[in-house]
This record gives C-alpha cells, sequence and structure tokens, in this order.
C-alpha cells in the first residue's frame, strides 16, 4: 500500500501528450462552437471542397462544352429557360453550373497556394527578424513597410504586369503582397516569447539557434497566425477574381470567377444571369471563409475567452 | 509633440527610398531592354534604339541612372508619359480630383452608416438587430466590390433607370474646371441641372467603393464601443443617474472614437484598391482608371510615376493618421 501512493499520483499527472492534443482540441472545439456564424461557415466551406473534388461526377456539362443553339440561354426557372442548363448558359453557350462548379477548384487553389507561400516565407522572415534583432530586424521590416506602402491591389497588378497576365503569376504576385501581414505577426509573437523561462531554459540546456527558433518559440506563435492565415484566404480569392476581372489573372477561358465576370461585363444589362452567379459564388465563399475566421479569432484569443 | 513627429518623419526616409528604388526597379525588371519594351512590337532601326537608350539614360551604370532618377523626383519629374508624350505628374493631377471626390463621398457614407449602426449594435448587444448589422457588416467586409458594381447597374441603372451608368456628369454640360470637383464645378458653373447630374452620378460609385469601409468601421465601432460601455467611468456615469443618451454620446462615443478614428485612417488603402475597380466599373475618370489603362496600354513610365505617387500619398496620409492619434491620445506619445 505504501508503495502505491507515489506511483498513482504519478500516473494521473502525467498525461499522455496525445490525450493532452485531444483536450485542446476540445477546448478549442467548445469555443469555436459558441460561434453559430463560424459553425456555419465550416460547413459551407467543407461542402465547396467536396464540389471542387467531385466536380467531374456534379457537374451536368463540361465546363468548355459550347452549344450552339443556346447562346445567352436564361436559368431554367425563368421564360426561355431550359431545363439542361439550371443556371442558364453564357455568351458562348457554355452552361453556367457546370463552370461555376468547376470555378469552385480554381478559387480554393488559389486560396491554399497563396496562403501556404505567404505564410511560409513570411513566418521565415519573421522569425528571423524576431530572432535575431539588429540589422537583420531593420533591414527585414523595412522592406516589409515599403511593401506595405503601396496599395494591395495595385502592387499585385503592377507585378502581374511585369511578370506577365496569367493565373500562376497572380498568385506570385497576391502571396508577395500578403506575407508582409505573416512577417510582422510572426516578428512580434516571437519578441514576447524570446524571453520567456522556457525559451532560456532551452537555451541554457544547449539548443541550437535554428531549433529555439522552430522547435520551441515557433509553435507558440501559431494562434494569431491561423486567424491571419484565414483572413489572406478570403483576401487572396478575392484579389485573384478582382484581377482576373481586370484581364490579368486567370485568362479565358479558364471558368475562374473573377475572368466569367470579366467575360460577362458586356451583357450585364441583356443577361442578369452570367454576371450574378460567379459574382455570387465569389461572395459565398469568401464570407464563409471569413465567418470561420471571426469564430477562430474567438476560440484562440485568451483575452476574450476569460472574459 | 515635435519630437514625435520628427521621429516618425525620420523613419519615413528610409521607407520612401525603398519606394523609390521598388518603382525604379520595376522598369529596370521587365524581361529585354527597357526602350524595347516600351517600342512594344513596332520594332526600332539600331541607330533609332541607341539614340533611344541615350536619351532615356539606360546607358549610363546602374546606380547612377538611380541617382539621375531620384533626383528628378526630388525635382517634381516624374517621368514622361509614353503614349501622351505629356508628363506623368500632370496626367496625374488633372485625374486626381474625380479620385479624391469620389472618395471624400465614399468615406462620408462609410462612417456616417459605419458609426451609427456600431453605436446601435453595441448598445443592442445579442439583439437580433446587433446579429443582424453584424452580418450584414461581415459580408459587406466579403463583397467583390466589382461584382457589387455591376449589380447595382443592373438594378438601379438597367431596370429601374434611377442612376446613369457611368462618367462624372452628363454630356450635355460642359464646362471649364475650377476645383476639379464636379459637384462643386457644377455649382459654380451655373448651369440648370448640372449639378443634380454630378450628384446622381456619383451615387453608385460611392455605394460601390464605401461598401468595405462602411463594413470595417462598423464593427470597429461596435468593439470599441463593447470595451467602452465595461468601463468604470461609463459605469459611475450611469450610477449618478445620468440619461443614457448623454452617457452613450458624451462619455463613451467619445472614448471610443479614438480606436475609430486610426480605422478610418488605416482605410485610405482600401479606398485606393477600391478606386481601382469602381473607377474601372464606372468609367470614373480618376488615377485608379488612368492606371489600369496604363497597364494595359504598356505604358510603363506612367505605370511607374503612377505607382509612386500613390504611395506617397498612402504614406503621408499614414504619417497623418499616426500624428493625429498622437494628438488625440496622449499615451501613444509618452511611448
Amino acid at each position: 500500500m505504501t508503495n502505491e501512493g507515489p506511483a498513482t499520483i504519478e500516473a494521473a499527472t502525467v498525461v499522455k501528450p496525445q490525450d493532452a492534443r485531444l483536450q485542446m482540441f476540445a477546448e478549442f472545439w467548445h469555443y469555436f462552437s459558441i460561434n453559430k456564424g463560424a459553425v456555419i461557415g465550416l460547413f459551407v466551406f467543407a461542402l465547396l471542397i467536396l464540389v471542387a473534388i467531385f466536380a467531374p461526377l456534379l457537374a451536368p456539362h463540361s465546363p468548355d462544352d459550347q452549344f450552339r443553339d443556346f447562346f445567352l440561354t436564361p436559368p431554367a426557372w425563368q421564360e426561355g429557360g431550359n431545363a439542361q442548363f439550371l443556371l442558364g448558359t453564357d455568351a458562348v453557350g457554355r452552361d453556367m453550373l457546370s463552370r461555376l462548379i468547376y470555378g469552385s477548384r480554381f478559387s480554393l487553389a488559389i486560396g491554399f497556394v497563396v496562403v501556404t507561400t505567404a505564410l511560409i516565407s513570411g513566418v521565415i522572415l519573421g522569425l528571423l527578424a524576431g530572432y535575431c534583432r539588429g540589422w537583420v530586424d531593420t533591414l527585414i521590416m523595412r522592406i516589409m513597410d515599403i511593401i506595405l506602402a503601396f496599395p494591395s491591389l495595385l502592387l499585385a497588378l503592377v507585378l502581374v504586369a511585369v511578370l506577365g497576365p496569367g493565373l500562376v503569376n497572380a498568385m506570385i504576385a497576391i502571396a508577395f503582397v500578403l506575407q508582409p501581414h505573416f512577417a510582422r505577426l510572426t516578428r512580434a509573437a516571437v519578441m514576447a516569447e524570446k524571453t520567456r523561462e522556457y525559451v532560456v531554459s532551452a537555451k541554457v540546456a544547449g539548443a541550437s539557434h535554428l531549433r529555439l527558433m522552430l522547435v520551441t518559440i515557433l509553435p507558440n506563435c501559431i494562434a494569431p497566425l491561423i486567424v491571419q492565415a484565414t483572413l489572406s484566404f478570403s483576401n487572396a480569392i478575392l484579389e485573384a477574381a478582382a484581377l482576373g476581372f481586370l484581364g490579368m489573372g486567370a485568362q479565358p477561358p479558364t471558368p475562374e470567377w473573377g475572368t466569367m465576370l470579366a467575360e460577362a461585363r458586356e451583357f450585364i444589362l441583356r443577361a442578369w444571369w452570367v454576371v450574378t452567379f460567379p459574382g455570387l459564388a465569389i461572395l459565398i465563399t469568401v464570407f464563409a471563409i471569413n465567418l470561420i475566421g471571426d469564430g477562430l479569432r474567438d476560440a484562440l484569443d485568451p483575452k476574450l475567452k476569460r472574459s | 509633440m515635435l519630437r514625435y513627429i520628427l521621429g516618425k518623419l525620420a523613419l519615413i526616409i528610409p521607407t520612401f527610398i525603398g519606394i523609390t528604388i521598388l518603382a525604379f526597379g520595376f522598369v529596370r525588371i521587365l524581361p529585354g531592354d527597357p526602350v524595347l519594351v516600351l517600342a512594344g512590337e513596332r520594332g526600332l532601326s539600331p541607330e533609332r534604339h541607341t539614340a533611344l537608350m541615350h536619351q532615356f539614360g539606360f546607358d549610363l551604370p546602374i546606380w547612377q541612372q538611380y541617382l539621375t532618377y531620384l533626383t528628378n523626383i526630388l525635382g517634381g519629374d516624374f517621368g514622361t508619359s509614353f503614349s501622351t508624350k505629356t508628363p506623368v505628374l500632370k496626367d496625374f493631377l488633372v485625374r486626381f480630383p474625380a479620385t479624391v471626390e469620389l472618395a471624400i463621398f465614399a468615406m462620408i457614407f462609410a462612417v456616417i452608416f459605419g458609426v451609427a449602426f456600431g453605436i446601435f449594435a453595441a448598445i443592442r448587444r445579442g439583439s437580433w438587430f446587433d446579429q443582424l448589422t453584424m452580418g450584414t457588416a461581415l459580408a459587406g467586409y466579403s463583397m467583390p466590390i466589382f461584382w457589387w458594381g455591376l449589380l447595382l447597374i443592373i438594378v438601379f441603372s438597367g431596370t429601374l433607370h434611377w442612376t446613369p451608368v457611368s462618367g462624372r456628369i452628363d454630356l450635355l454640360y460642359f464646362f471649364k474646371p475650377v476645383t476639379g470637383f464636379m459637384t462643386i464645378d457644377s455649382l459654380i458653373s451655373g448651369q440648370k441641372g448640372a449639378f443634380r447630374s454630378a450628384v446622381s452620378h456619383l451615387i453608385l460609385p460611392t455605394i460601390v467603393l464605401g461598401t468595405i469601409p462602411l463594413a470595417v468601421i462598423a464593427r470597429q465601432t461596435r468593439s470599441a464601443m463593447l470595451e467602452v460601455l465595461g468601463e468604470d467611468y461609463v459605469r459611475t456615469a450611469r450610477a449618478k443617474g445620468l440619461a443614457p443618451r448623454r452617457v452613450i454620446g458624451l462619455h463613451a462615443f467619445r472614448n471610443a472614437l479614438i480606436p475609430v478614428v486610426t480605422t478610418i485612417g488605416l482605410q485610405v488603402g482600401t479606398l485606393l484598391t477600391g478606386a481601382i475597380l469602381t473607377e474601372s466599373i464606372f468609367s470614373w475618370p480618376g488615377i485608379g482608371k488612368w492606371m489600369i489603362d496604363a497597364i494595359s496600354k504598356r505604358d510603363y513610365f506612367t505605370v511607374q510615376g503612377g505607382l509612386l505617387l500613390i504611395a506617397l500619398i498612402v504614406m503621408s496620409v499614414n504619417l497623418i493618421v499616426d500624428v493625429l492619434y498622437a494628438v488625440i491620445n496622449p499615451r501613444i506619445r509618452a511611448n
């Protein structure tokens, strides 16, 4: 009996890392799900991902098929509509619904690629600036200030003008204008964490600079980065669509939503559906992601949690 | 206070140099040599090519080219447009008032509605009004404004015929620009109906450009109000029996105003980004449309000069906001 006492206490206090993670997630979900809007946003976003993955199965037609007898056919419920084309057809007889379904692939891919690129480069620069300080910090942060001095869409436009119009170049340009936000956030978080005791003790224990930066400090700066990543995701989709709309992003006949709007522009007073649906798709996607972003901020911000 | 302003100014110098390097580098990183790029597909004889290289100073070492560029800018020379052959600064100044007029109207619209909705949402926290306003604000914040503009055109110009589709004023009216602001110039001209026409042309672009700032200001006002309403001095004001209107208007709102003012200042960049899209939709002859046209015409000197001028404006506005912020909030100065 006497020997069992300390052993039980040990078993009770040492929580397996897996359990701890599970508990953290449960706590996160508790706070996240309080925000009903965020849950709805997450649901819509999940649905969009499914639509993007299963686009070939869901789309009634190929996005590039031109039905020559059905130019600018109105949606099925309107007079002159055709049940074959639920949301109508565009000026060259392509099915709107199919193009919108395929378009979700582009928007989501743009979001993922741009945010990943901006996040990785921004975090590296922010880590270096916050960890090294001195001239490295000054140099990096001045460059970030310079990028932020330009209106983001204008800088992206000019970069695309240099690189040549196209989806890939548009994504590079948008990632470039979005990454200073990540760099600033990471730097601020690193500077706040750097002098904490756990970092000092890891340093005393002989951890290398790289280990201190990536393994010790970085995981503790994640929360604001996740929120920023969500906001950047929606920004990336909006800016890519804007570039497409201005003719500098994805090029026709790509069924990218912004590009579709650009093509539809001349028909706005004749065929409302070719203008309305692509924009609505952008709005719903961006709105859903911003709802998730709001929920994440509430769930991950410790200041709000306690109040 | 003066030291604070001087400190801020000193910080701006490296940013200014960086911006000029970026604008300078822009024409240099174009593939091929700049003269060939500017000549486009027309082609050039070797003699003409050498002459042009010399004329633009492209045959000098790169640092010397940059120094010349910097000196020119400090002397107010932002290059010459390749397509109109007029100085970029002149082209810019002709169009700038149109953008400023639109931006001012958009900002007034955004501030009036944003602050009002924000305050009422905060006072009735958790009510259906609060939820509806904040939901709409987030939708406004997520709005692809180029699409929003097209929708408004379909409804108000195409279907209801209430507003004109594009431009700043009806073609019937013509007068010499005095201030560059169409609403003021039309009044000065004294032509009947001109002012009305100018205002009707402003309505849709104002709504489109003001939508995102409105959403941001409404959200910011609400959260600033909520924070202030929980403070001790507001409770004290309530406890001593002041009318709710006085507590909210005098005690709470004035203090909630500080973050709101900053937000308004920060929206200037958003406004300029929005202006590019709004002006493009409504054929509004401002700097946004000018830049888009220059990019599509490959008029790189205009793009270069315009980019720099716009960045300088954003930078100056941010400086003014910083200083104003310090004036309103003494705590910032102390830090």
